[in-house]
């Protein structure tokens, strides 16, 4: 096996060393009637060549080359190629997590860098290094928000993305906690700030919104941290998309921040790996999950980084820890980190603002042949087409374009009928544009 | 002070700032394509959303950051650089041909939304690596949702806790060894489950009659690692089943330790009902210095009605799909189907070992570690005599007397050229260290940790100091953890620049 260092006659001389005549002395603790006998029924050993046909044929099995409409929390944007070049080194791609920062001083400062740079983005003072992904991220940041309150209800938006708001409902209802859900204005698909005003009571422990939510809306986040405020709550963002903070005020009035950084030169790869963010006040700090990696400096007094407040964690806290989390997505977050540096301060504003053109420029011919919901909200890249015809119908026409449109929104929104979730990037050409919305007319 | 190694030298080392100390406005990594559709004025489109400034947002060159993260690497330790024998971490090779697969074009970027006709493969890779993983744990059915094992404990729990609520109750507890890892007791807890923690026998087992005075209608079930964390295989493993199933309780088992398993036993043999794998530790998917890892959750045929939602599912026309339509699910632990990217790494591993691959590579992970043990064995205390399998855990108990502690002799690996083995953990073992070599070391790479480690024993009689003040030949040298607990400083900001540029030790000038 080509992976296995050792020759024949290295293994009988390290068998004789230790003094047994077969491997087979080491597996005797396993009971004879539980030692599998037989080989697995696995595929056989492959050539490498052999591997990459097998892996080139599933990808030929699956859309390329197709221009893509779809958003809904997996963003694509174009990723600069020295984002591979350089995570594809083995110093990060083969580490583990930098416990040991006299080796570990590549990833800590990279980590270090991440977090000041989620800050500054977000509007949040602290950062961890990273978690799951958006969705178990806006679990925790609720479970975080209840051990500061001290309370166990929530407030959740239902423009928070569908599967997110899964994804929270199985960290929560098993251990009793109440979940409120607040709907949607109908003119601008943001939160029902009415509906949220009374949602919210002495017993809630934070109020989850997204922004821009799941249609695409921008949410009024003073007003429902306000809203929150006022009853000792705390307020949750979380965020999808998020190149929207290139050109979007930062929720900087949320107690807290889950952030989906996918967008952030992450691959779309089928739903994951993906980044997962999570940022909040400085005075919640004792109560994040996660790593969190601190600058000091060593005994010579040379700056250095460090994993810091481990207290918080479960190999020091075990069952009194903040989270169980133990391994994150840190090569994914190095990951967004030379996304955020090679675009940076002016390039995140530029782009993000072709986004908003794209999608201004797609609403404004979508809505001369079909309608285009919630007019009065205000939108980043992402928006609701409703139709006369059934969306999936309009996508099977779509893909024999090589377009991937929007996604029906039916399954989650039933109540908005024939409607679907569009997303224009820097990655849809206007040709593109056109093409899907001529398909619309049907 | 120059380590007695064969295996480093000193080399030149480039300093490096942070980032944001390299910026100057109008420096740019990028250019974007002339817009094809007519500009906006963002102001008026988004009125008092819109946002003005990216504040302390770097602004700098391209090759300035090539060189920044290239000069940070050289900063790491790696696998790819030589023996990582941190225990309970399994870090082995991982192969270039996983990461050059899962970057194909129709795989690393298709949507997690897109139609089911035209994602056949992605489907097809994901029900190809769930068969083969049934197979390899002889469990029944599997989720790959879980982003790591944690994620993975946390789904196997909440199955186990649907079990029971559908027999009526959920019960209220969880037996865990003391042996465990911290994941365990954190991930039972937050499961809403009070926590039994079960004293080890002397053997640091599993005590069995101690179990059986504990198990009753209360009891859940128990989280079990096996080998355990000693590296030791629960030689009574099928009794433990038995006791929690006369109960009704069932046995998770943290399969952390499946590299001393695959193609040798199979959990679902032995009595397991439900248990995570490390796709980042047993088959080969890289851990990124920290993530991401996968963590999927195989069970028996009764936990099948709970699994999270989707599932694979092969429709009437032999065409693969998503079955959403579970109503005794737990629900999604995690968006879309969990970390895609992971399996088809995951499933190259395989491919790339085979039956007898696989076989092979556990028995050399075996060997590997039980080669050490008998090397060290007696130069450092061996706390537990039982036979270890894929991991032996050594106490500094030998050396404690000199004032050398299990970390102090860690660092001081570090000068020889490899990264420190698991130190402090298992609990159950004071001072300990835990060494897994994987199969991925040569004997040549063995014998040079051998003497690493005789050696610094050997330092410990002579010149304890010298190991309590290592290492010597790093960049930076036991950092003031106390300090950055005490005030955190988590971020960047411009005045730490300017304190920077004060120290004692400006990195400008440093040399070696
Ligand atoms: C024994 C054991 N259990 C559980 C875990 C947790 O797994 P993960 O880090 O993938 O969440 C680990 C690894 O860190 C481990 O060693």
């Amino acid at each position: 096996m080509r992976y296995l260092p050792k020759s024949p006659a290295d293994r009988e001389l390290m068998l004789e060393e230790i003094g047994v005549r077969s491997v087979d002395e080491f597996f005797k603790a396993i009971p004879g009637e539980y030692r599998l006998n037989r080989d697995l029924k696995v595929p056989r050993q492959m050539a490498e060549s052999e591997i990459i046909d097998y892996f080139r044929d599933r990808s030929q099995e699956n859309a390329a080359g197709y221009s893509v409409f779809l958003g809904a929390g997996a963003y694509h944007h174009y990723r600069p190629v020295i984002i591979d070049a350089l995570v594809q080194r083995g110093e990060f791609l083969t580490s583990y997590t930098p416990y040991q920062a006299e080796i570990s001083q590549g990833t800590l400062q990279a980590i270090f860098e991440f977090q000041t740079m989620i800050c500054e983005l977000t509007g949040m003072d602290i950062a961890n290094a990273s978690m799951y992904d958006g969705s178990t991220g806006a679990a925790e940041a609720i479970l975080m928000a209840m051990r500061v309150t001290g309370r166990d209800q929530s407030v959740i938006a239902r423009t928070v993305h569908p599967e997110y708001r899964e994804v929270i409902h199985t960290y929560l209802h098993h251990r009793g906690m109440p979940m409120h859900f607040v709907g949607y204005a109908e003119d601008s698909g943001e939160v029902d700030l009415d509906q949220l005003e009374r949602a919210v009571t002495e017993q809630t422990a934070c109020v989850l919104i997204q922004s821009p939510n799941f249609f695409g809306s921008i949410e009024d986040v003073e007003a429902a941290a306000e809203m929150a405020h006022r009853k000792g709550a705390l307020l949750v963002v979380s965020i999808g998309e998020a190149l929207s903070l290139g050109i979007v005020k930062p929720p900087a009035a949320a107690d807290i921040v889950s952030m989906e950084a996918q967008s952030f030169g992450v691959p779309l790869g089928f739903g994951g790996p993906y980044d997962g963010v999570l940022a909040a006040k400085e005075k919640y700090v004792r109560q994040m999950p996660g790593r969190l990696v601190g600058e000091t400096k060593d005994r010579n007094g040379k700056r250095g980084y460090v994993l810091t407040l481990s207290t918080r964690e479960q190999h020091i806290r075990r069952e009194k820890a903040t989270s169980n989390i133990c391994t994150n997505q840190a090569l994914v977050a190095l990951m967004s980190t030379i996304y955020m540096d090679v675009y940076g301060r002016e390039g995140l504003k530029d782009l993000a603002k072709q986004n908003l053109a794209k999608a201004h420029y797609a609403v404004g011919e979508f809505a001369r042949r079909a309608r285009v919901l919630f007019p009065r909200g205000k939108r980043f890249n992402e928006f609701v087409v409703q139709t006369k015809e059934d969306p999936h119908a309009i996508n099977d026409r779509l893909l024999e374009k090589k377009i991937i449109g929007g996604f029906a929104l039916e399954k989650f929104y039933p109540e908005l009928g024939n409607a679907a979730l569009w997303c224009c990037t820097e990655m849809n050409s206007r040709a593109q544009i056109d093409a899907a919305i001529e398909a619309v007319q049907g | 002070m120059k380590p007695k190694s064969r295996k480093v030298s000193q080399h030149v080392t480039q300093n490096e700032a942070l980032i944001f100390e390299k910026s100057s406005p109008g420096k740019k990594a990028y250019r974007l394509p002339p817009l094809d559709v007519p500009d906006v004025d963002a102001g008026k489109l988004l009125g008092e959303q819109v946002r003005e400034d990216l504040g302390l947002m770097p602004e700098v060159s391209e090759i300035e950051i090539i060189r920044h993260f290239t000069r940070l690497s050289t900063w790491n330790y790696a696998i790819d650089l030589g023996m990582y024998p941190l225990g309970s971490c399994t870090m082995k090779y991982n192969a270039r041909v996983n990461e050059f697969v899962a970057r194909l074009e129709g795989l690393g970027n298709s949507h997690p939304y897109q139609p089911e006709k035209i994602s056949q493969g992605a489907l097809r890779i994901m029900k190809t690596l769930s068969e083969c993983l049934c197979e390899i744990t002889g469990m029944d059915v599997i989720t790959l949702q879980p982003a790591a094992g944690a994620h993975g404990e946390f789904t196997g729990i909440l199955l186990m806790r649907a079990h029971h609520e559908s027999k009526g109750n959920p019960r209220k507890k969880i037996i865990i060894p003391d042996s465990a890892h911290g994941t365990n007791p954190a991930t039972a807890a937050i499961c809403g489950y009070e926590i039994i923690n079960l004293k080890s026998s002397a053997e640091g087992m599993v005590d069995v009659s101690l179990l059986a005075s504990l198990v009753d209608d209360t009891v859940a079930g128990m989280m079990l690692t096996n080998p355990s964390t000693i590296g030791v295989f629960e030689k009574d493993i099928h009794r433990i089943a038995d006791l929690l199933h006369d109960k009704g309780a069932l046995l998770y088992m943290d399969g952390a330790n499946m590299n001393a398993l695959v193609g040798k036993t199979r959990p679902g043999d032995f009595g397991v009902d439900v248990m995570h794998l490390n796709l980042h530790k047993t088959f080969s998917t890289p851990h990124g210095g920290g993530g991401p890892g996968s963590g999927p959750v195989a069970c028996k045929k009764l936990l099948e009605p709970f699994l999270p939602a989707p599932v694979v599912t092969t429709r009437a026309d032999g065409r693969l799909g998503f079955e959403y339509n579970r109503p005794q699910s737990i629900g999604r632990v995690r968006a879309f189907y969990g970390n895609f990217g992971m399996f088809v790494r995951a499933l190259a591993y395989i491919f790339a070992n085979g039956p007898d691959g696989l076989r092979q590579t556990t028995e050399d992970a075996v060997l590997n570690a039980n080669y050490i043990r008998k090397k060290l064995d007696g130069i450092y205390d061996l706390p537990y005599k039982t036979g270890s399998m894929h991991e032996v855990v050594f106490s500094d108990r030998l050396q404690t007397q000199n004032g050398v502690k299990t970390g102090d002799i860690a660092k001081r690996l570090i000068d020889y050229g490899f990264h420190p083995y698991t130190t402090s953990f298992p609990l159950i073992v004071p001072g300990a260290l835990m060494i897994e070599p994987t199969e991925s070391e040569s004997k040549e790479e063995l014998d040079l940790f051998v003497d690493a480690m005789k050696s610094i024993a050997r330092e410990v009689e002579e010149d304890p100091q010298l190991v309590i003040s290592a290492p010597h030949d790093t960049r930076v040298a036991r950092m003031d953890e106390t300090t950055a607990a005490r005030k955190p400083v988590l971020r960047w900001k411009p005045e730490q620049t300017n304190e920077a540029r004060q120290s004692p030790k400006p990195e400008l000038v440093e040399t070696r």
